[in-house]
């Protein structure tokens, strides 16, 4: 119980009295999760569609693989970044190792099957007599896309939501490809690794309380979006 | 008078407005910094800097060893900005083999000496020792306190089948631990033995916790002292002893960086501030010396 207290006492004084390093540890946090969310929709949500909307050959096989994708453990990915980026690796010039861009790689991997399978469901479930109706009515392909979307934004929203969740809160990967360097590239899960390895439970505590808030803020602002758009549909 | 029928479209370009405002401000965060930072000293030459990547161990870490000489080395050297990425020693060495570090401060000496041996590393030096020692519960099952002799403790551990701890991880630690249980002549195995595959901390958190034995370095114990319900069981014996060693690799990205860091650790300035590291929180040294 004691530890609860403390944790919640230390999160408070974190962020009011916050040294330069915390603050790196936030800034960092949400540089990777906010940039492998962005390149995770711009090659997500097109996979999606592609998987959700249209017939190919080997789409199957896409949507096999962009499911297994999601249940690739990240310390696997982060893995595989790093045996690629290592000095040794096929890409060791780019001399990228322990850097906050290599995280945002690894992560990248993890927030884009996530977004396009989820984007392929969300998009699967626009009926396609509306497509056809559209179509009828002279739209060209490009349109009919947009229209699609456009229909099943809620269910890419979550997508996004998704993709955003399992960045923000994934350690294994930034762990590996990151080193966990101070004021360069810990971010908050690391911190959480490293403090109640020290044993420092309440500070790892609070780490994890700063986490929650601030994904929960944002979660909170996708839901009222997702609930404002239901209502004015309805209107 | 709110019109509400607009009130969701508000909300909408409030969303939108917040994820560009969170975009701008995390964007801003992180190359604000970089712009700061030679503002810091107004007045000195800026200096051109250069990340030198030291792989170390965890538990040299966690002892809060870093935050002493890093800082030092930084001031007598300010052309260089060391990283630090702590991993087990096992790990530590791969990377060092890979050339994803600079220089590398482990404590596995037959393995570091193999490393240069293999011509991975340019050359090993001793740089300080601590002592490793074996702790346990208060209640002492296996009535081992006091002994000095770590095989007899080992022995009287897995003979009473009580709890044990393993780091199982391939770290300095581990490897230590091994070797004594083959001094030993033991095999151990069992439901009284567990190997975690964690770091230091995680593995006396779970010793404490489950009122096992473990084998641990002396400077990660003190500094979690506070948090354990563990006491020194035995201490002392020669098989214990930790050497750290420092490494430049062979052919290293930043080696200058690398060989700078290595030829100030162990000089007599450095080694005086490993001496003083841990004495005021803990009422005596974390590391001993011994650079030559």
């Amino acid at each position: 119980m004691s530890v609860l207290v403390e944790a919640v006492v230390t999160s408070v004084r974190l962020v009011l009295q916050g040294s330069e390093e915390f603050w790196n540890v936030i800034a960092v946090t949400f540089e990777v999760a906010i940039i492998s969310t962005i390149v995770g929709v711009l090659l997500g949500t097109p996979m999606g569609f592609l998987m959700g909307a249209t017939r190919f050959r080997g789409r199957r096989t896409m949507i096999a693989l962009t499911n297994t994708g999601m249940a690739i453990p990240p310390v696997v990915i982060g893995l595989l970044v790093m045996m690629m980026l290592s000095r040794k690796g096929p890409l060791g010039f780019l001399g990228m190792l322990y850097t906050v861009n290599a995280m945002s790689v690894a992560q990248t991997f993890i927030s884009t099957p996530m977004i396009a399978g989820l984007t392929a469901a969300a998009v699967a479930s626009i009926p396609y007599k509306l497509r056809l109706q559209a179509r009828s009515l002279g739209a060209s392909p490009w349109q009919e896309a947009l229209l699609v979307i456009k229909e099943a934004r809620l269910g890419v929203v979550a997508a996004v939501a998704a993709g955003f969740g399992a960045v923000v809160r994934g350690v294994g990967a930034v762990m590996m490809v990151g080193g966990n360097i101070e004021g360069k590239t810990r971010v908050l899960t690391t911190a959480i690794v490293q403090e109640s390895r020290k044993g420092e439970f309440g500070t790892s505590l609070a780490y994890g309380i700063i986490l929650m808030t601030v994904t929960f803020g944002l979660n909170g602002l996708i839901t009222w979006y997702q609930h404002s758009s239901e209502r004015l549909g309805r209107v | 008078m709110l019109d509400l029928r607009l009130t969701p479209a508000f909300l909408r370009r409030a969303t939108a407005l917040f994820l560009v405002v969170m975009l701008a401000f995390s964007l801003a965060a992180c190359g604000g910094q970089k712009a700061e930072a030679p503002d810091e000293s107004p007045g000195e030459p800026v200096v051109e800097t250069s990340e030198v990547i030291l792989a170390s161990t965890t538990s040299t870490e966690d002892s809060g060893l870093f935050g002493e000489i890093i800082p030092a080395f930084e001031e007598a050297y300010p052309q260089y900005k060391v990283s630090v990425v702590a991993v087990g020693t096992g790990q530590a060495l791969e990377i060092g083999r890979n050339k994803d570090a600079d220089v590398l401060l482990v404590h596995a000496k037959s393995d570091e000496e193999e490393f240069v041996a293999e011509g991975y590393g340019i050359e090993r030096r001793d740089v300080m020792y601590n002592d490793f020692i074996i702790v346990g519960p208060e209640s002492d099952p296996a009535g081992i306190k006091g002994e000095t002799d770590a095989k007899k403790a080992f022995e009287a551990i897995a003979n009473g089948k009580h709890l044990f701890v393993s780091r199982g991880d391939d770290s300095g630690t581990h490897k230590r631990e091994m070797s004594v249980w083959k001094a030993a002549g033991i095999e151990p195995a069992g439901d009284w033995y567990n190997s975690i595959g964690q770091g230091m901390g995680d593995t006396l958190q779970f010793a404490s916790e489950s009122e096992g034995y473990t084998l641990t370095d002396r400077g990660t114990y003190l500094s979690m002292k506070g948090k354990l319900d563990l006491v020194i069981a035995v201490e002392g014996d020669p098989l214990l002893l930790n050497q750290y060693g420092v490494i430049v690799v062979t052919d290293a990205n930043n080696l200058e960086g690398g060989q700078a860091f290595a030829d100030w650790v162990v000089s007599p300035e450095a080694q005086d501030v490993i001496a003083k590291f841990g004495v005021a929180e803990f009422g005596e040294p974390l590391f001993v010396p011994n650079a030559k």
